[in-house]
């Protein structure tokens, strides 16, 4: 469903990666690996349409992207915490989900949170709570938001050992559905199987 | 268009939450408007002829104070990154967030326009005929300085370059919205002055989003 062919990058004068290629099917994912400045989350943007690339091409169900249809099935989350300091993570999980044109009531989105780990936390504003905290609060978005393909770039970070398992649940679960994944790690991922990049 | 109205609702919220950015403006306009008669002093001609001038540059300075942080909480935050990936048109919720700054910075300067023009001693006809102006004008401004910010996003000592950017393309705005307050003093017709910002603000309505989006996209790339 997703092939990527031929994509090329550069930054300035220096090339990042040239002719990278892959392509995933429901229920598998990618490992993308590399040392630090290798341009694993300049390709995460280039696949999600962020910025252009040099060269090559990113299709999903055989049409071009950047696409309505391709981020309707995408989810895709980078370094940024991406939630409102000021706004509760109730607010912050039921409002993104508005910007995207869904309705998700309160009860979804307390699951959601719960399952998480935010239990009494949800009506506190970000801005109080942890590093790792506000990360599981962008986290609950994958499960309010339905999509088929989450493009995760270093999502493992500032997560302690119990939400690194939960993440890797949350991933096993969503592939077990057909939905497929990108990944950016350092570490070994706790999701089996799983197709290797290496920029 | 849920996702507009999400968008606004979300502004909305977000300003109630900092309340202090948004008075700024406000207390700018409300300051800058006080002090010409009080450095003038009392002298109702020249009071009444600068009126429209100083009302309306003091606008539209306040509307400039308001405009850097129109886009640079949410690029900082990465909030910005989702909208344009969100599969909601980002030009929708573009607007969306400039309707929520008028609400914010503009519509509160027309409502405050009427009792700061008290001062220059502007009658009742004239102080309508300024709020007409200012309501047709200030989303006006709000519309074209949301291309600047965009467009200024993410560089640094964008602020100033936004006013360098911006100021000139708010004077044709601005002769207008005086000229009409003048005009009625003068006892002209004002009809002409007011279609005038009308049709400005039904292009800038038009145009303003959409090049506000592909500005954004450029800023994120």
């Amino acid at each position: 469903m997703l092939n990527v062919s031929g994509l090329a990058c550069s930054r300035g004068e220096r090339r990042l990666f040239a002719d990278v290629g892959f392509s995933l099917a429901a229920g598998e994912w990618l490992h993308v690996q590399g040392e630090n400045g290798s341009g694993k989350t300049s390709l995460m943007r280039l696949l999600v349409g962020l910025s252009p690339a040099d060269a090559g091409t990113v299709s999903w169900r055989d049409g071009a992207t950047p696409s309505v249809e391709f981020r309707r099935d995408l989810i895709y989350l980078g370094h940024h915490a991406a939630v409102k300091e000021d706004l509760t993570p109730l607010e912050n999980l039921r409002l993104a989900a508005a910007l995207d044109g869904i309705e998700l009531d309160e009860r979804a989105a307390l699951a959601a949170l719960i399952r998480l780990g935010l239990r009494g936390r949800e009506e506190l504003p970000v801005r109080v709570l942890s590093a790792g905290q506000k990360r599981r609060v962008l986290l609950a978005r994958l499960l309010t938001r339905p999509a088929v393909l989450w493009v995760l770039d270093e999502a493992f970070n500032a997560l302690d050992v119990a939400a690194v398992k939960l993440l890797g649940d949350l991933i096993a679960e969503h592939l077990a559905g057909g939905g497929m994944a990108v990944l950016t790690s350092h570490q070994p991922l706790p999701v089996p199987g799983g197709k290797a990049l290496v920029l | 268009m849920n996702a507009f109205f999400a968008t606004v609702r979300r502004d909305l919220l977000l300003a109630m939450r900092r309340k202090s950015e948004v008075l700024t403006a406000v207390f700018f306009f409300v300051i800058v408007t006080s002090l010409f008669p009080l450095g003038i002093g009392p002298e109702p001609v020249l009071l009444k002829k600068i009126a429209p001038g100083i009302l309306w540059v003091a606008a539209l300075l306040a509307t400039l104070l308001g405009l850097p942080r129109l886009f640079a909480a949410d690029h900082v935050d990465g909030t910005l990154e989702q909208m344009a990936l969100s599969p909601s048109p980002l030009g929708l919720l573009v607007a969306g967030k400039i309707l929520a700054h008028w609400l914010l910075c503009g519509l509160p300067l027309v409502l405050l326009a009427p009792v700061l023009g008290l001062q220059f001693d502007l009658d009742a006809s004239a102080l309508g005929i300024l709020t007409l102006a200012l309501l047709l004008g200030t989303p006006l401004l709000s519309l074209i300085g949301a291309i600047g910010a965009a467009l200024t996003l993410g560089v640094r000592g964008g602020g100033v370059l936004l006013a360098l950017l911006i100021l000139p393309l708010y004077i044709p705005a601005l002769i207008f919205g005086a000229g009409a307050v003048e005009a009625h003093i003068a006892g002209l017709e004002v009809g002409g002055h007011l279609s005038l910002l009308a049709a400005m603000l039904v292009l800038a309505a038009f145009f303003a989003p959409w090049a506000t989006t592909a500005a954004l996209r450029i800023a994120l790339e």
